[in-house]
């Protein structure tokens, strides 16, 4: 188990290395570069030159990669271009990354709390209208465009609804201890503060969960169903067992494992929905930030954003797949 | 998952499953499925539609002709009107001359990105898969660092590589993603079939390693690879769609194409609402159309629901 959690780590390093690599050149090979995004089009060539020295590009690419990385490992990755100019990449993402990790994280919870009943109801009645038109609603989930629901959700559901429209912003006068808007109310005990930070992420976490419920729901039935045709489901059901027994501890706990798996996957679809519901719903997040910095071209808090993604997701998968012993025994002894 | 297709079709099916083809029996399942067919139909309009689109459109989709009627000022758009049946857009061209030839170049992104990305993986996974050794190792190494990075976020940033973004750039970007998915699944495929009874017999037989690639590994490694072609067709289109509201779509809109009218109109949505709501509706009908298709034809071609 060590040794296994070591090795993927190993791997992560070796991951986000290429990874930083394949980033940097492609920064590097951009039309302009660096030199045209600061001093802008109309700069005279002696000062380009100056700039071109002073950064350190004249030198070889694998020079500048190393130093980049010198840089990297001490926390410098650049000044940010166009998201917040002036400000590093670094401190850019510190400030923004809780806002992302709060809306992910309610976002998932809505899609496994939805999902999985949903996926076990369906597989029970399956082939009944409740299946079927779960089903379809699924698969409708998947075939809309994340950005638009979220336009939906803000333009007509929170007039209906009473929801406030847009995301928390920073500028609030709560006091803030974690950077989790809903954390900070319950531990400094303004509540009212947590209510309110709730009800500015009920909107946004509801458009990014559609495709992490539709895929949680799909997987969650097909994983039922086929443990549903299992001797051991029928031997706990001639032995007597009572329903709810059968289904917590034979059904629910056997079709776990690919439920989890599609969870941690679902980091992917989180981060890369963030972007496009952050930005609808003006929520201050890693995704607004990324959403801006492609707009504007800002390649230093793409470049660590990107990796930072990469890292998270990474992670994420790895403790997946290492909840699979608690989940299975059958693979602890291995 | 059982889409429509019954447990008594499967029973049914199992007495003509003897000397009958995957292909074939596959196809005798489809044809009974409602949910195919309303797929099949989905598909088969549009593509139709998108064809003729050009002779069937009222008007040019470029022409500004009822830009007089566009008032920045009091934010007024030309409304519905005898010949306009939409009303116009933003700039005044017929919104819906402009839907109707948006379909084809919605579907020249879906086809485009599906078949660069299905080159693209068919080349490496089939190497990987074929060839092994260290071929094999940088293969799929390079899939992993492609796959660690989240699909979408990966779309984004190729697209951002390009300075001049154009329709291309788009297709390119939403391609690229789609590479390590494709080349998995071929390399899986190939390395299950190396030992298999059909291999061994050819190899046996004297036939070069060539040869047994691909007539016999490749044509038996396609049912999952056109089952994903036909669920990336979808994907590719609301991809597409999320490249333009972030600003990375293509700029010239002067041949429409739904994902772009979407992503263009997001600063008046709330003013405008039917100019979102149009290409977005087409959209979700037709990456529903293509999703339909793909879990069908996913169903019908595991030899699992032959039995």
């Amino acid at each position: 188990m060590l040794r296994y959690t070591i090795r993927r780590l190993v791997q992560l390093v070796g991951v986000v290395l290429v990874l930083s690599l394949l980033l940097f050149a492609w920064m590097r090979s951009l039309p302009g570069g660096p030199v045209s995004a600061l001093l802008g089009e109309r700069a005279t060539p002696e000062s380009r030159e100056a700039l071109t020295k002073q950064l350190g590009l004249d030198q070889p690419i694998f020079v500048q990669y190393f130093k980049f990385l010198g840089r990297a490992a001490s926390g410098d990755f650049g000044v940010s271009t166009g998201v917040q100019p002036g400000d590093s990449a670094l401190d850019i993402f510190l400030q923004r990354f809780p806002a992302t990790i709060e809306l992910s994280f309610f976002a998932i919870v809505i899609a496994i709390a939805v999902g999985v009943p949903l996926g076990y109801l369906a597989a029970k009645r399956r082939g009944g209208w409740f299946d079927n038109f779960s089903v379809i609603g699924s698969l409708i989930g998947v075939a809309v465009p994340v950005f638009f629901l979220a336009y939906v959700l803000k333009d007509v559901a929170s007039d209906a609804l009473g929801l406030p429209s847009f995301g928390r912003q920073g500028d609030i006068d709560a006091t803030r201890v974690t950077g989790f808007f809903t954390l900070d109310g319950l531990l400094t005990g303004e509540f009212d503060a947590t209510l309110d930070a709730l009800e500015h992420l009920i909107l946004p976490a509801i458009a990014l969960a559609t495709i992490p419920f539709a895929v949680i729901f799909r997987i969650t039935r097909a994983a039922v169903l086929d443990v549903l045709d299992e001797d051991f489901v029928r031997t706990a059901e001639s032995k007597g067992l009572t329903a709810p027994v059968i289904r917590r501890r034979h059904v629910l706990r056997n079709s776990m494992l690919p439920v989890v798996t599609t969870i941690g996957l679902q980091t992917g679809a989180l981060l890369s929905g963030a972007v496009l519901t952050e930005k609808v719903f003006v929520i201050p997040g890693v995704g607004q930030a990324l959403a801006i910095g492609f707009e504007r071209r800002d390649y230093p808090v793409l470049l660590l954003l990107i990796i930072m993604a990469t890292i998270v997701y990474v992670v994420v998968n790895l403790l997946v797949d290492l909840s699979y012993a608690l989940i299975d025994p059958r693979i602890r002894t291995r | 998952m059982a889409l429509g297709v019954s447990k008594k079709e499967k029973i049914d099916g199992l007495a003509d499953t003897a000397g009958v083809s995957l292909a074939a029996s596959a196809w005798k399942r489809l044809k009974r499925s409602p949910v195919f067919l309303i797929g099949a139909t989905i598909i088969g309009i549009f593509v139709v539609l998108s064809v003729l689109a050009p002779w069937l459109a009222p008007h040019d989709p470029a022409d500004k002709m009822l830009i007089e009627q566009v008032v920045k000022a009091r934010n007024e758009i030309p409304p519905a009107q005898p010949g306009h049946l939409l009303g116009g857009d933003l700039q005044g061209r017929d919104f819906f001359s402009r839907l109707l030839v948006g379909s084809q170049q919605t579907l020249i992104v879906g086809v485009g990105a599906t078949l660069i990305g299905l080159t693209g993986g068919l080349i490496l996974g089939t190497l990987a898969g074929a060839i092994g050794g260290w071929v094999d190792s940088i293969v799929m190494r390079l899939v992993d660092v492609m796959l660690s990075l989240p699909s979408l976020l990966l779309a984004f940033s190729i697209a951002a590589m390009f300075a001049r973004p154009s329709q291309f750039t788009v297709i390119l970007a939403v391609a690229i993603v789609q590479i390590p998915v494709f080349a998995r699944l071929l390399r899986g495929s190939m390395l299950a079939q190396r030992h298999s009874d059909h291999v061994l017999a050819a190899t046996a037989l004297g036939v070069k390693k060539g040869a047994i690639v691909f007539r016999h590994m490749l044509p038996n490694s396609l049912s999952p690879v056109i089952v994903q072609s036909t669920l990336v067709l979808a994907t590719a289109i609301i991809e597409a769609a999320a490249l333009s509201f972030l600003g990375l779509g293509n700029p010239d809109d002067r041949i429409p194409e739904w994902g772009q009218m979407l992503g263009d109109v997001q600063n008046v949505f709330d003013t405008h609402p039917h100019l979102a709501a149009w290409p977005a509706v087409c959209i979700i009908i037709v990456a529903l159309g293509f999703t339909l298709m793909g879990e069908t034809l996913r169903e019908a071609l595991d030899p699992k629901n032959r039995r």
